[in-house]
């Protein structure tokens, strides 16, 4: 009953995303042209590859609020580095943003399994901490497009097999993320940490190591985002992405992801950062004023969140009654 | 066992808080952080404090001190603002005292204040954060004898003796609209992307822009749309787009915003629309040099952030001095810029920096590197 109830959840999501796009598309007929879709999909690329780790760490009953700035201190490093060494690979630049990401995660993941901090005061903290450390490095200064060589900038332009870079990349991302938590031991760990970290003891998983996992897969992802964001906007500034972590919390609340931790899917998470991207790229489209775009947007949000609590109502009325009989 | 992990959390919430200070200390080049307020004084004012002698009466051993308050740290734009305000106070043989809090808010500001008037000091000149919360902190400071000036943006005329402007919004309004007509041949559609709705700065432009295009020589002009990008990178990208693709026909973009602009000309040039869609607006030279330089964006202005720090620090001096008060009419001669007049600005009064700067190929190499 319950799966079944969670399966319509995301029937739901569909067939809402699927009435919107026509609403949008009635009002202004080039919402549904090859050109837009495209624009939408890279606009959504980067969001969607932060809300797998999002997803990962909300599994286990946790929050991540330190992405932003994390994604702001690795892509800052990345375009200093190309900037001071123009000759450098756009791969490398790659790994040296992924890395810093990764020592991030690393550190707060250290702090959250083994110092036992609640997620949201250890990522709080830590927001700040990568935040300074990005105004640090940059002395407070923007790198700027001409800075940039062309072939980091090519990163977000270019593309593969014609597919656009960040939406190739978004895929791998995907595909990898699907094998390792429907597929593999370690994937499926983190689901029984979340669900129950009490029986996840009993039955001999390691929950700090779990934890330390999910947070440093998170912080590597947002290392990865930080190099394609400077890349796709051409500038690197030291308030780059404040607050896109609510954007990403968003994305897997609206794909089903359970703030109470054990319940998330692949699946859902690409709705939910789809949805997301067609409310960025369609409400400016609609030629509503601003406020109202405002308006729309979070209701839009609530109503998702509301539809959680109810399912996770009917859930539990569920197992209550079972539990009767 | 219990008791060794205790030991490393406090080990590891110890070294937390120490990383915690770092980063913010880091947050703060160049400025100071708000509780600590470091103070950063010109190192030559101090050094040198026998050698340079006031102009006028204020000399009797004690140095006046001049106060500058940005709206927060890690901002070149203020940065570059605080150095024209102590280069002209090190001219008329001051003391400058350079503040910006970390965190963009009125009450670091009102911290900041309280400070001032214990230390104080003859003049304070603030980029305020709020137009009308920092009214009782400054009233404080102007009952205590201090001068208070306001630059970039203004303090309620209550809270002040004087505004300093940094350009003539009408003057930036009505260049916008004259350097886009120009740049589309004086016909065709065009469109705004602003910063946020409520942008006082922005809005105030907007509407000068409007009423220059009531001018009969842009008859052929449409203005099709105002956008707002909230100065966000991925908000503006999607409303650039959004524009491009609900207005096929458009000719120009007016971008009166740093982040806007540089948003709108990556979008430009991504989408291979160089000369089909112009581009101008308000931008920074670093941040627009690449598109300025690939001709996507032929031209576009911003003031001169060294001139207006540079300004307020003449005022400031006239303000102590006591031959400016701040009354409309007034002259004052302001070092390298020449003379600037008081004039009326709804309730109080404010002196203006003049037209916008004009960037273009010509002069994009060499301001790039400035800010």
């Amino acid at each position: 009953m319950s799966a079944k109830i969670a399966k319509f959840r995301e029937l739901g999501l569909l067939v809402f995303i699927v009435l919107m796009s026509v609403g949008v598309q009635l009002r202004n007929p080039s919402f549904l042209t090859w050109e837009n879709i495209n624009d939408m999909i890279t606009n959504t690329a980067i969001l969607s590859i932060l809300a797998v780790g999002m997803m990962l760490v909300i599994v286990t009953r946790g929050i991540d609020l330190s992405i932003g700035a994390t994604l702001a201190l690795s892509g800052m490093t990345a375009a200093l580095a190309v900037s001071h060494s123009p000759g450098l690979s756009p791969l490398a630049a790659i790994g040296i943003g992924t890395g810093i990401g990764l020592v991030c995660g690393m550190a707060l993941g250290v702090l959250v399994a083994w110092v036992n901090i609640l997620p949201i005061i250890a990522t709080l903290g830590m927001m700040n901490v990568f935040r300074g450390l990005t105004f640090e490095s940059s002395g407070g200064k923007w790198v700027s497009a001409h800075q940039m060589p062309d072939s980091f900038k090519n990163i977000a332009t270019g593309s593969l097999l014609g597919i656009n870079n960040l939406i190739a990349i978004a895929i791998l991302v995907y595909a990898v993320a699907y094998y390792f938590v429907s597929h593999t031991r370690t994937g499926r760990r983190i689901y029984a940490v979340g669900s129950n970290p009490e029986s996840a003891a009993v039955s001999g998983i390691h929950s700090a190591r779990i934890l330390w996992l999910v947070y440093t897969i998170m912080g590597g992802l947002s290392g990865l985002a930080g190099v394609l964001w400077v890349s796709k906007f051409a500038s690197a500034q030291g308030d780059t992405a404040s607050g896109y972590e609510l954007s990403v919390i968003a994305a897997c609340v609206l794909g089903g992801v359970s703030i109470a931790g054990g319940v998330g899917k692949i699946s859902g998470i690409v709705l939910g950062s789809v949805l997301l991207g067609i409310l960025n790229n369609a409400l400016p489209m609609i030629d509503v004023s601003a406020f109202w775009q405002m308006f729309i947007q979070g209701a839009i949000i609530l109503i998702a969140v509301l539809i959680n609590a109810l399912v996770k109502r009917g859930i539990d009325r569920n197992n209550l009654m079972r539990r009767k009989i | 066992m219990k008791k060794k992990h205790g030991v490393i959390g406090l080990i590891a919430v110890m070294m937390l808080t120490l990383l915690a200070a770092c980063g913010k200390s880091g947050n703060s080049e160049g400025g100071a952080s708000p509780s600590q307020a470091a103070v950063s004084e010109s190192p030559s004012a101090s050094a040198s404090a026998s050698s340079s002698e006031s102009p006028s009466g204020n000399g009797g051993g004690a140095k006046k001190k001049f106060a500058i308050i940005f709206k927060n740290t890690g901002n070149p734009y203020g940065e570059k603002m605080m150095e024209g305000f102590k280069k002209a106070i090190e001219e008329v043989g001051g003391e400058a005292i350079l503040k910006a809090p970390d965190q963009p808010t009125a009450e670091a500001q009102i911290q900041m204040i309280e400070e001032l008037i214990s230390q104080k000091v003859d003049s304070i000149a603030i980029a305020a954060n709020d137009p009308d919360a920092l009214q009782p902190a400054l009233e404080k400071a102007m009952n205590a004898g201090i001068k208070v000036l306001s630059l970039d943006s203004a303090v309620n005329a209550a809270s002040r003796l004087v505004h300093v402007n940094q350009a003539d919004p009408e003057r930036i309004g009505r260049t916008l609209i004259q350097g886009v007509s120009e740049m589309i041949g004086g016909e065709g559609e065009i469109a705004i992307l602003s910063a946020t709705s409520q942008a006082t700065n922005q809005n105030t432009w907007i509407e000068w822009m409007k009423k220059e295009l009531e001018d009969p020589k842009y008859s052929k002009i449409k203005l099709v749309k105002v956008a707002y990008g909230d100065d966000l990178r991925d908000k503006s990208v999607s409303e650039t787009e959004a524009l491009l693709k609900s207005y096929p026909n458009l000719k120009g973009i007016i971008a009166p915003t740093t982040v806007g602009i540089a948003a709108a000309g990556k979008v430009l040039t991504d989408k291979g629309l160089k000369g089909k869609v112009q581009l101008t607006g308000l931008g920074l030279p670093s941040e627009m040099a690449e598109y300025i330089e690939s001709g996507v964006c032929q031209w576009m202005y911003l003031w001169n952030p060294i001139d207006v720090g540079y300004l307020s620090g003449y005022v400031a001096d006239g303000l102590v001095k006591g031959t400016l008060t701040g009354k409309v009419g007034e002259k004052i001669t302001a070092g390298t810029l020449g003379e600037k007049v008081v004039v009326q600005d709804g309730d109080g009064t404010q002196i203006m920096l003049g037209d916008p700067f004009k960037f273009d190929a010509s002069n994009i190499t060499e301001w790039k590197s400035v800010y």
